[in-house]
This record gives structure tokens, C-alpha cells and sequence, in this order.
């Protein structure tokens, strides 16, 4: 009896939402009616989701890839011999000599789609756990340096120098501090926590109780939304097993320094997103966003000093603290140090997760790597940083994925979503979608999101059915300045961007005869 | 299918005391009730007030702040399909269209309580491979109308 062949089978959400729990099974039943002992490890996505469910089998070559695999290909796949990396229609070749990867600096999803995500010995083996072994040996002021000289930014949107806040939380004087994770991916067009959360939840573990080693924290929340339940199974089991192995609990790896951590789940309010509203929810309250000052780093988490990160953020720190702050700040461009997993969906051909360097053109993203449209019509709009983000023209595309570029043609990262629409978008209603959800979402407190965004409704809808259109267009440039500056949180501040930058490029669609279509109301 | 057991109040309470020792426990109080009976009813808001300290309108403004507490039993079945703006990309709005028109499903509409209802989400987390929808834990990417339809139970 030979030993078991290795087969990987992802159990990452986009995997299975394709099929790869199927494919998984038939490849069980496959093999046992074969007399072929094999191993499934349910791995990580590699991201390029447009091939899941993606198959991997271990040979003395090297990992082959197989995709997109169907249950039904599965007796084929064995006839060909695609367990010892046979050839096959659906061969894609060996893993790491793919274009898709090959192209990437994998620092933060360096184990995504590599390890089995809930062994900790897998994680063990793949550098897991140096960078919090490291920092168990440094200060926390040690610590809090070296995550500041990373140039690591805050990676859900706002781009705040991570190891300032850090510092703040590390020289505030408290009782009881607190790490909270900011696990409420929103935003259309992004999946990247999701992604680490399924896929290295080890990790941000990991990065997490860095922090808390740092700054003295002895409890950490993750709030994670509700849309994510295969997450919150991997994030439930993972933090069991860190438990049991004594890297959470009351002495982390021995070092005698205590942390706890448990995952909180959201329900269903895109508001959570927003920090202090994130942190009103974990209190139990209604999700009202809070005026700053206070900052959450000094009166956070029931009025105490807290550290509130992306997951992205946390996750990047491991690889901080195991290779220094220089290797990270290595990466990049300008302000915008170290690498950024970039995530690339809407009507897209090739979709997925691609962790880069700052600095590579969003068109090198979309028609390189993305290989353009998935309906094969030309690129008319993309939206980049999620619901708050503007929409670019195709002629826009040139421009670096960095924070400060960005911001410099009235658009931002955010997230790193890109969302790409086709010719066949109507960009009046993309405008309308904008402020239809922030009205849906706003929590209410202050009057420009929550009244703005409604009025923006009604007006957005006038101007399409036509109705005194110069003075209207003219209130609906005024409404969004408004917005911008009077509204309390980025929910009311930033829908304007959306709106702006449809309104800007693509004026055209605002501008057609009423006739062509019924106003949305009406329908 | 999921089938829940109707609201047992003494039930309720056990829960509520189970879980009342925890930091912030009205969250993880309201999703441990909505899973034990597919939702928090009103009756709940005293128990989880006292067991506290909060006040009913606390409680009762945290449920109602949530798209997701229900307060009321819930449909047979619950399909949230995925209407921001990537999916939006690839058609969504389309299957919502056919949706009514082909099978007489209106996204959102809360019929009877023996029909499944398609609810609106934003953002599944698959925006590489949509349109999606999640249905009783699941996850399904490049959706069309028909296959909704047929896990609303074909047309109703």
C-alpha cells in the first residue's frame, strides 16, 4: 500500500459557492472505488477565482492545478491520472509557476491556499507564529516602533499610520485596554478579510495578540458580519485550537502575559464598517456613530483605550515583526508602504485576489491580469473602494493604486476593491444605487447622511425623468458639497463620491431625454 | 429547511441567563435566541432588559436598529441575494426583473409565512463570481434567476 496522495480541494466560501464541497465528495468516492488512498486537504483559496473550484494535487514535482474542476469531471480527472499530475483539458500546470502568482509579492496571503487553514502544525511549518515570538522578546514600545517604521497604513480605508495608533493605545494609562478587529467587510467588491479569515485564520490571531502584547491589552473582540458564516466557523475553530495550545488564554506562548479573544457577530449593518459605530454595536447598543474626539484610542471599548484595526491590517504585522520593518517598507511607493491585496470582481474575466505592491496601475490590473471585461464588451466604468468609492472612466485607468494618487483624482482605495462595469451600466442609476443605500444604511445621527441621502434620491430621480434639470442638477452639486462637509462619519461624507464622479465623467447619462426610460420611482 | 420550535419563554429565559455574564451580551443574547426560534420576539425585551440592567427601550432600540433581528416568525425559507454594486455588474438587477416577471417573486415582498421570501443583501464577500446569494448558510455564486426560483420552492 502506497502512502496517501495529497489532493487540495478549497474550502474557501467562493470555492463552494462554485461547487467544491461536490467536488470534494467525488473525488472521495472516486478514489475509494479506485483503490487510490488519497488525503483531501481543504486549503485556502490561491484567489484566482475564476478557476474554482480549483484542484491541486502533490507530486514529487511540485503541486499541479486543475480547474475549474465540476464534480462530474472527477472520473475523467482519475482516468487521466490527475493525481500524479497528469495531463488533462482542465491542467493548468504547476501551482507556483502560474502567471497569476507568479506576478504577486505574497507577504500577508503568503499561506492562503498553501497550508491546511485550521492545522496549527501547517502553520507552524510555514513561518506561523515567528512574528509573535519575536515581539514576546521586545518592549512594547519596541514593538509599536517597528510597526510605525513599516509605514504600515490602515488597511480598511482610511490609511492612518497603524503604528501611531498603536502608540496612542500603548501611552494611554488604563486599567484594561482592549484589540479590536474590524472583521465588517461591507464594502461591495471586496473579500480579502474574508479570504484571510478562511483561509490563515491563525494569522490574524497572531497579529492580534502582537498588539496586545504591544499595547497591554488583555481582551480582543473580532466583529464580524453576519454575511460571513463560513468565516465565523474558521475563525470559532481556530481561536479553540489557539487556545488549546496556549497562544491565547492567560499566558500567551508562556511568556506570561494574558489575552483573550472572542469573535462578535454583526447583523446585517453596513454602518458597523465605521469604527466607533463597531464599537457601539459591540457594547449592544444601536450602531450610532460616535463624534471624535474622543479617538477610540484613547476612549474606545467601554470607554477604554482600544486599538481598533482591519483584519488586513492586524495580519500584516506577523511578517512585520518576523522580517523587520525595512523588509515591508521595501514594498511600495511614496507614503504607501509594503503591499496590498487588491481584489478584483464585478464583470471581470479573470476575478480574484491579487496582493501586490503599492504602485501598479489599475489598468495593468483590470486588462492584464484581469483580462478585461467577463462579457467581452468594453470597460466603461470601474469602481474603486467600495460603495463610497468613485467611479473611473476606461480612460482613467493609468492611475497608480496608491493611496495618495488616488486621492489625487478625486477617488480613493479604500478596501483595494475594484468593481468593473461594462458598456452597458447606466451611470444615473449608479448614482441613485449610491445614495438609496446610504439612506438604507446611515445610522441616523447626523442630518446631512440622514436626510441628504433621501433628498439625494428624489433628486437624482427628477433629474433622470427629466424634471427642470439645470436647477436640479445645480441642488444636487450643492446637496453633495453639503455632505461632504457637514456629515460626521465617511457614510454621509464620502456618497458624494460616488455621485460626483458619475456625474462628472459620465454627465451623458444624466443628460438623455426623459423618454428613453420610466423614472425608477415609477416602476 | 430549518424548522424552529415555537417561542418558549422559560426557554428564552435560560438563554438569556446563560449568556448575560458577557461583555456587551445584547448582541450574542439576540442571535442565540433568533437561532434557538428564527427570531427574537417581543417578549424577550423584558427578560433581556432585567437580566442587564438596561432599559426596555434599550433593548427594544438595539433590535430594531438590526436589518437582520426578526421579530416575528420567520418565512419558510430565506434567500438573500446579493444586490451591490459587483453583482450589480453582472445583472443582478436583471434577475430581480425576471424574478417577478417569470416566476412571480418579488424580491423583498414578505407574503405568507409558509413561502420562502428572497431578501436584499449588499455584499456576500464573492463579488468574483456573482451574482450571489446565501441560503441557509450557503454560499452560491453565478446565480440566475431560475436557480432562485427554484429554491423559493418553484412558483408561487
Amino acid at each position: 500500500m502506497s502512502e496517501a496522495i495529497r489532493i487540495f480541494v478549497p474550502i474557501d466560501a467562493a470555492a463552494l459557492s462554485v461547487g467544491a464541497e461536490a467536488v470534494a465528495n467525488a473525488i472521495a468516492k472516486e478514489a475509494q472505488a479506485r483503490g487510490i488512498t488519497v488525503e483531501i486537504v481543504r486549503n485556502g483559496s490561491r484567489g484566482m477565482l475564476w478557476l474554482e473550484p480549483m484542484v491541486e494535487a502533490e507530486t514529487p514535482g511540485g503541486r499541479i492545478a486543475y480547474g475549474p474542476v465540476a464534480a462530474r469531471d472527477v472520473t475523467a480527472l482519475f482516468d487521466a491520472g490527475f493525481q500524479n499530475g497528469e495531463a488533462h483539458a482542465l491542467r493548468l500546470g504547476p501551482v507556483g509557476e502560474l502567471d497569476w502568482l507568479k506576478r504577486q509579492q505574497r507577504l500577508t496571503f503568503e499561506r492562503v491556499g498553501v497550508t491546511d487553514p485550521l492545522s496549527l502544525a501547517d502553520y507552524r511549518a510555514y513561518d506561523g507564529l515567528k512574528g509573535l515570538e519575536k515581539a514576546l522578546a521586545l518592549t512594547g514600545a519596541e514593538i509599536v516602533e517597528e510597526v510605525r517604521e513599516s509605514g504600515l497604513r490602515g488597511r480598511g480605508g482610511a490609511g492612518f499610520p497603524t503604528g501611531i495608533k498603536w502608540k496612542t493605545v500603548h501611552d494611554a494609562k488604563a486599567e484594561q485596554k482592549y484589540i479590536v478587529c474590524n472583521a465588517d467587510e461591507g464594502d461591495s467588491g471586496t473579500f480579502a478579510d474574508r479570504m484571510l479569515m478562511e483561509g490563515d485564520p491563525f494569522l490574524l490571531i497572531e497579529g492580534m495578540a502582537i498588539a496586545a502584547i504591544a499595547v497591554g491589552a488583555t481582551r480582543g473582540y473580532i466583529y464580524l458580519r453576519l454575511e460571513y458564516p463560513h468565516a465565523h466557523k474558521a475563525l470559532q475553530r481556530a481561536i479553540l485550537k489557539a487556545r488549546n495550545a496556549g497562544l491565547l488564554g492567560a499566558s500567551v506562548l508562556g511568556a506570561g502575559k494574558a489575552f483573550e479573544l472572542e469573535v462578535r457577530l454583526g447583523a446585517g449593518a453596513y454602518i458597523c464598517g465605521e469604527e466607533t459605530s463597531l464599537l457601539e454595536s459591540l457594547e449592544g447598543k444601536r450602531a450610532i456613530v460616535r463624534a471624535k474626539p474622543p479617538i477610540p484610542a484613547l476612549q474606545g471599548l467601554f470607554g477604554k483605550p482600544t486599538i481598533v484595526n482591519n483584519v488586513l491590517s492586524f495580519a500584516a504585522v506577523p511578517w512585520i515583526l518576523t522580517h523587520g520593518a525595512k523588509a515591508y517598507a521595501d514594498y511600495g511607493m511614496g507614503r504607501s508602504r509594503g503591499t496590498l491585496p487588491v481584489q478584483l470582481g464585478g464583470n471581470v474575466k479573470r476575478g480574484g485576489l491579487i496582493e501586490l505592491a503599492f504602485g501598479i496601475s489599475l489598468r495593468e490590473i483590470i486588462e492584464d491580469i484581469g483580462g478585461g471585461t467577463l462579457s467581452g464588451r468594453p470597460i466603461r466604468a470601474v469602481q474603486v473602494g467600495g460603495p463610497l468609492g468613485a467611479y473611473l472612466t476606461a480612460q482613467q485607468l493609468d492611475v497608480a493604486m496608491d493611496y495618495e494618487a488616488l486621492a489625487g483624482i478625486k477617488a480613493m482605495l479604500g478596501h483595494g476593491g475594484i468593481v468593473v462595469f461594462d458598456d452597458s451600466v447606466d451611470m444615473a442609476k449608479q448614482a441613485r444605487f449610491a445614495f438609496e443605500f446610504c439612506a438604507k444604511e446611515s445610522c441616523g445621527k447626523c442630518t446631512p447622511c440622514r436626510i441628504g441621502a433621501t433628498r439625494g434620491v428624489e433628486l437624482v430621480d427628477k433629474i433622470i425623468a427629466g424634471h427642470e434639470r439645470p436647477k436640479n442638477l445645480a441642488v444636487l452639486r450643492d446637496l453633495n458639497r453639503l455632505m461632504t462637509d457637514a456629515s460626521l462619519c465617511a457614510m454621509g461624507g464620502l456618497t458624494p463620491m460616488p455621485v460626483m464622479s458619475a456625474l462628472n465623467h459620465f454627465f451623458e447619462d444624466f443628460d438623455r431625454p426623459p423618454a428613453e426610460r420610466l423614472p425608477l420611482a415609477a416602476e | 429547511m430549518v424548522h424552529y420550535p415555537a417561542w418558549d419563554q422559560d426557554e428564552a429565559r435560560s438563554i438569556v441567563s446563560g449568556l448575560s455574564h458577557l461583555e456587551g451580551a445584547t448582541l450574542p443574547i439576540l442571535h442565540a435566541l433568533q437561532e434557538e426560534f428564527g427570531y427574537v420576539d417581543p417578549q424577550a425585551v423584558p427578560l433581556i432588559a432585567e437580566a442587564l440592567n438596561l432599559s426596555r427601550a434599550d433593548v427594544h432600540g438595539t433590535i430594531s436598529f438590526y436589518h437582520d433581528f426578526r421579530t416575528a416568525p420567520p418565512p419558510r425559507r430565506i434567500v438573500k441575494l446579493c444586490r451591490a454594486e459587483a453583482c450589480q455588474a453582472l445583472g443582478c438587477d436583471t434577475v430581480v426583473e425576471e424574478l417577478a416577471r417569470e416566476h412571480g417573486i418579488v424580491v423583498d415582498d414578505h407574503g405568507a409565512p409558509d413561502k420562502a421570501v428572497v431578501e436584499t443583501v449588499y455584499c456576500l464577500g464573492n463579488c468574483a463570481l456573482g451574482p450571489s446569494a446565501l441560503v441557509e448558510g450557503e454560499l452560491l455564486g453565478r446565480i440566475d434567476a431560475d436557480r432562485i426560483a427554484s429554491l423559493c420552492g418553484a412558483r408561487q
